[in-house]
């Protein structure tokens, strides 16, 4: 079987070059690129290679610079100054983020001159940032606060405001912002336009008047964000965080008449041991299923489930498109067909590409379908009132927040999902109800959605909803195992970090069509030697390059199937998982969602008991089919880049 | 009020563009050595040598280079910019072609402030003349293969933008805000090519020497500032205007020039400059010694220098780019600090505290302007310690 692996490479971003890529001195001399040059910090000497900048080739050598606006995610902007160092023979003091290092240099690090600047530099900070530690959410996880500890700051020099100067915004589902937090380190601002290519964020105003705003200061709700909120996760202070329906949750716990049901989805279960003080990288599934009950949930599902069911519906549409492009020669098709179940490429999709909506696949994301199942057919099931059964989903993501908001989503007659909550909020609750999470014993999810598949779990990583797809297409299509096609069904050319990923796969031969599809196509002689191809991008401007190449009648026009992720990473990276992030976090989290997936008995979605009972007792027409289309499909909203 | 007086002799005397085909004769290195023999350094404030930043512009590889004017004359008493660009506009265009071949560019930019937008349709009209007469375009003066043009573009009124690196920003039509160095401009400079940026003085005495010689330039000014000045001299005197000094000019023969023979101060080097009381008079005006873009600003006897400082202050407030931490929060906080000192509420011990702050802003300050932001109240402070003293607050806390 044919397997291709290509990357692109052209440049799509809209940041400036002073917040673009990163900003290392080019080497003069070509022949330079990859040489060592030696410097000594501190008294020791250590080689590196040309261009690296003061503060990596400190870390090399375990001296530590305390910084501020650096971000290993973003781009170098050398704005804070906290990292400053003295170099010899240099009057002004360096930023050593910022400084890359392409001769021998003499550099010390906490000279007295350094100490005091960044005491100065720390206390001029405090004496902009209004607002009480106690009650900020970012409280014992600021690196403000930390800064201000490690240097001693032991009262505020140059005084401490006494009233806010900004009003807050609080009109997201998602994204709440108080400027009266921001130190202007600018790492949302990088994040946006650079990390993400969306642009809702910039400086405006010159001198004392600097703040961060959107266009013409509009709220947050109004303008284009696609509430990912990679921002709130690089943001050092409090100044972004997540709109928190803890308060909510607890009142619908507390109140006797409600059935609070929550669903949990793969990434947070592999990055909530973070908010515990573990290393990131154990995931904690089962201990948190008890630790949720001890919080007072009525049941504890597994978004498994409807990851598993999204396989299906969003399989199935796949195979339909096909079918009728392939065979009917129907030239109305909109092909590729994109992913769906990432609700910050769906808003990104909705704003700067509205024309290719028809391309989404109608199919809802695990989440919404999980609570139009729940508030139908499980209310029915269990007898209890729809109306009093309160759906909480918790995601490693803030843009969903926003999706069980969308008007659209109340097919059940109800709203579907009625709250949605981060990692870092459940952690909270969790702490609040007493529960040592990491020392809870383990229990399963609840019946009758209990049952998953290592398919659903994989949801969590870039690439893991089309594996998930291709282990279903390909069994369905082939009758063969996956297993015997990919060893031990793993899927490996999807997997990974590389922002775009493009891979082919033929299809060898075609066996029977198996009965849930029967209705649907008569066999599958139509695909017999046919190359599938497919892509996975992770992160809005990887989404951007690929989006860009398709507009341009590039090569990936010619894909099938795009897997699409809002967030860095896909959902493991999502803007509501443990602040900090990195990209060795994301890979730790990126390896305990794989290993879950190995420990599944059952890892292909259309094996999954649960799901085929549904369609038997419920989904009666099938996938696509009618109840199926009234309940676990949607529909977007073209709205474009220009705000009014 | 007279006209201003504005002298620029030496300016006057020069035959046009004798110096660029003088320099079109010569090899791309001789050209720059014989800048380098003249000891010219950057009439805009910097004082970098001019040899060398277009040494090292032309040993970049790449056949996309540019040679930037930087005209933002933006400074607090500098208008020597604009007294040459109106009357010897072509002495500037020729430096700046000559630079274009010297380092390999093809293109140029004349990077006008937005306050002379009026100067626009003057200057385009001497460009149309040079063009016309084969100073500009396609084989320039019959070079063979030596094509360059230049542009004008103008600025959007801010003072940071004079700052090299952010005038590139605002070239490529970004906010005005300094770039990280390294890398600097010769390398990585506008668009991310190579990038010979210099100040309108500095052009046009590049086209002086190459016309006169790098020895008949070193025959004036020290030895370590070559040449002549032009400065523009304003405030409490009789005569304000633009005048042409040797480097190594006192203070004192300057004040005797403009007459102002009772100043209390004078404020060398704009707002970002230092503030020299009567005793230091005897100092020269030099890189190595009162350095200055052109700016000189005379206060008389009458002047509160506290009111002096603060006026400072509120301009770095309103202009820092508020990119970086010490001068984006460093100058509000001494500019409200001057305001504690005039109400006589502040401590010793703040005023104290506000000094060691204006050195960190000076150390750690990511750009030129919040290097220099605090140069004016420590100076004042310094000097005017009666001045100032007398309001620290007794009631110290
Ligand atoms: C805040 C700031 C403002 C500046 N403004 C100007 C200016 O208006 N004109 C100018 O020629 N140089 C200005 N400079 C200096 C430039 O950065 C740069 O050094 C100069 O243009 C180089 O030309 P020169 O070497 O010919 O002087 C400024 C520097 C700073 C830090
Ligand atoms: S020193 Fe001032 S003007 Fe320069 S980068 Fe920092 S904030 Fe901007």
């Amino acid at each position: 079987m044919a397997e291709n692996n290509r990357k692109l490479d052209d440049d799509t971003s809209r940041a400036p070059v002073s917040q673009r890529g990163h900003t290392v001195a080019r080497v003069a001399d070509t022949a330079d690129i990859g040489a060592l040059v030696s410097v000594n910090i501190d008294g020791q000497d250590v080689k590196v290679p040309m261009g690296t900048t003061i503060l990596e080739a400190a870390r090399r050598i375990g001296v530590r610079i305390p910084t501020l606006c650096w971000h290993e995610d973003l781009c170098i902007a050398g704005v804070c100054r906290v990292c400053v160092v003295e170099i010899e023979g240099q009057r002004t003091l360096q930023a050593s983020c910022a400084y890359p290092i392409t001769a021998p240099l003499k550099v010390k690090t906490h000279t007295r001159k350094v100490r005091q600047a960044r005491r100065h530099i720390i206390d001029l900070m405090l004496s902009e940032h209004y607002g009480e530690c106690y009650s900020c959410a970012r409280n014992n996880n600021c690196q403000l606060q930390a800064l201000a500890q490690e240097y001693g700051v032991d009262f505020f020099r140059f005084g401490h405001p006494a009233a806010p100067r900004h009003e807050m915004d609080l009109s997201s589902h998602s994204v709440l912002r108080d400027m009266n937090k921001c130190v202007l380190c600018r790492r949302c601002v990088r994040t946006c336009i650079d990390l993400q290519e969306v642009g809702v964020l910039e400086a405006v105003g010159r001198g004392d008047q600097t703040r961060i705003a959107t266009f013409m200061d509009k709220p947050l709700k109004d303008v284009i964000c696609i509430n990912c909120g990679q921002c709130i996760n690089r943001c050092p202070t409090g100044a972004l965080r997540a709109n928190d329906p803890t308060d909510e949750v607890w009142a619908a716990i507390d109140d006797p008449n409600k059935h609070v049901i929550i669903q949990t989805a793969p990434a947070p279960r592999a990055a909530i041991g973070e908010c515990f003080d573990l290393e990131p990288g154990h995931a904690l599934t089962f201990e948190m299923n008890t630790a949720l009950r001890l919080c007072g949930f009525d049941k504890v599902f597994d978004t498994n489930f409807s990851a598993d069911l999204t396989i299906i519906e969003e399989g199935t549409e796949l195979i339909l498109r096909l079918y009728k492009a392939l065979v009917e020669q129907d030239k109305s098709v909109a092909l590729p067909q994109f992913t769906s179940c990432s609700p910050g490429w769906v808003k990104y999709l909705e704003h700067f590409y509205p024309e290719y909506i028809p391309n989404v696949s109608s199919a809802k994301s695990p989440q919404q379908m999980f609570g139009a199942v729940i508030k139908t057919y499980y209310a029915k099931l269990s007898g209890i009132d729809p109306k009093d059964i309160v759906t909480v989903a918790l995601m490693p993501c803030s843009a969903k927040k926003f999706e069980c908001n969308r008007p659209e989503m109340c097919d059940s007659g109800f709203k579907d999902i009625d709250y949605g909550l981060t990692t870092r909020e459940l952690a909270k609750m969790i702490r609040e109800a007493g529960v040592d999470l990491p020392r809870m014993p383990k229990s399963d999810f609840d019946d009758p959605f209990g049952t998953a598949t290592g398919s659903g779990v994989i949801f969590g990583a870039t690439g893991g909803v089309m594996e998930a797809a291709l282990r279903t297409v390909i069994e369905i299509v082939t009758g063969l195992k996956v297993e015997n096609v990919f060893a031990n069904a793993d899927i490996t050319p999807v997997r990974g970090f590389d922002g775009v990923r493009v891979v082919e796969i033929k299809v060898p031969q075609s066996g029977p069509v198996p009965a849930m599809f029967k209705h649907l196509v008569k066999d599958w002689k139509w695909l017999e030697g046919a190359t599938l191809k497919v892509a996975i991008a992770h992160g809005t401007a990887n989404a951007k390059k690929v989006m860009e190449n398709i507009k341009s009648g590039g090569e990936l026009a010619q894909c099938h199937f795009i897997e699409f992720m809002g967030c860095p990473g896909g959902c493991l990276g999502g803007g509501g998982q443990p602040i900090p992030t990195s990209p060795e976090i994301r890979a730790a989290r990126a390896r305990a969602i794989y290993s879950e997936d190995q420990a599944y008995a059952v890892r292909k979605s259309h094996e999954n008991p649960a799901v085929l009972k549904l369609y038997k007792e419920f989904l009666t027409d099938g996938p696509c089919g009618h109840l199926s289309h009234k309940l676990l499909h949607t529909h977007y909203t073209p709205r474009g880049k220009y705000i009014a | 009020m007279n006209e201003p007086i504005v002298n620029l002799a030496t300016f006057a005397a020069m035959s046009p563009d004798a110096g660029l085909r003088a320099a079109l004769q010569k090899s791309r290195a001789d050209i720059i050595g014989e800048i380098s023999a003249s000891g010219i350094k950057g009439r805009g404030g910097a004082g970098f040598p001019v040899g060398v930043k277009w040494n090292l512009c032309a040993a970049t590889r790449g056949t996309q280079k540019y040679v930037v004017c930087n005209a933002d004359e933006g400074e607090p008493g500098t208008f020597k910019d604009r007294a040459i660009l109106r009357a010897h506009a072509n002495l500037v265009f020729e430096g700046m072609t000559i630079g274009a071949f010297a380092v390999g560019a093809r293109e140029g930019i004349l990077y006008l402030r937005a306050e002379y937008t009026y100067l626009r349709p003057e200057l385009e009209a001497v460009l149309a003349k040079r063009r016309a007469a084969k100073f500009l375009g396609e084989n320039v003066c019959g070079k063979q293969g030596f094509n360059f043009d230049i542009r004008i573009q103008l600025g959007a009124g801010a003072y940071v933008c004079g700052e090299e690196t952010a005038l590139i920003e605002s070239l490529e039509g970004h906010r005005g805000e300094p770039r990280n160095r390294p890398p600097f401009p010769v390398d990585t400079g506008f668009l991310g090519r190579p990038t010979v940026v210099n100040n309108v003085e500095t052009l046009a005495w590049v086209a002086c020497i190459l016309q006169k010689g790098g020895a008949w330039f070193k025959t004036t000014g020290t030895d370590k500032s070559t040449g002549l000045k032009i400065l523009s001299i304003s405030g409490d005197c009789a005569r304000p205007g633009v005048y042409e000094f040797p480097f190594g000019v006192t203070v004192a023969k300057l004040l005797e020039t403009v007459g102002a023979p009772d100043a209390k101060a004078v404020q060398i080097g704009g707002a970002s400059g230092h503030c020299l009381p009567s005793s230091e008079f005897g100092r020269a005006i030099a890189y190595e010694d009162a350095a200055t873009g052109g700016s000189i600003i005379v206060f008389g006897q009458q002047r509160d220098m506290l009111e002096v400082a603060a006026n400072f202050l509120e301009f770095f407030v309103e202009e820092s780019c508020g990119q970086c931490t010490p001068c984006r929060i460093g100058n509000a906080r001494l500019r409200e600090g001057v305001e504690l000192l005039s109400e006589g509420r502040c401590s010793m011990r703040y005023l104290q505290e506000l000094c060691a702050l204006g050195e960190t802003m000076q150390a750690a300050s990511k750009c030129g302007l919040g290097q220099s932001s605090p140069n004016a109240f420590l100076s004042i402070v310094k000097h005017f310690k009666d001045e100032i003293m007398g309001r620290v607050s007794v009631a110290s806390h």
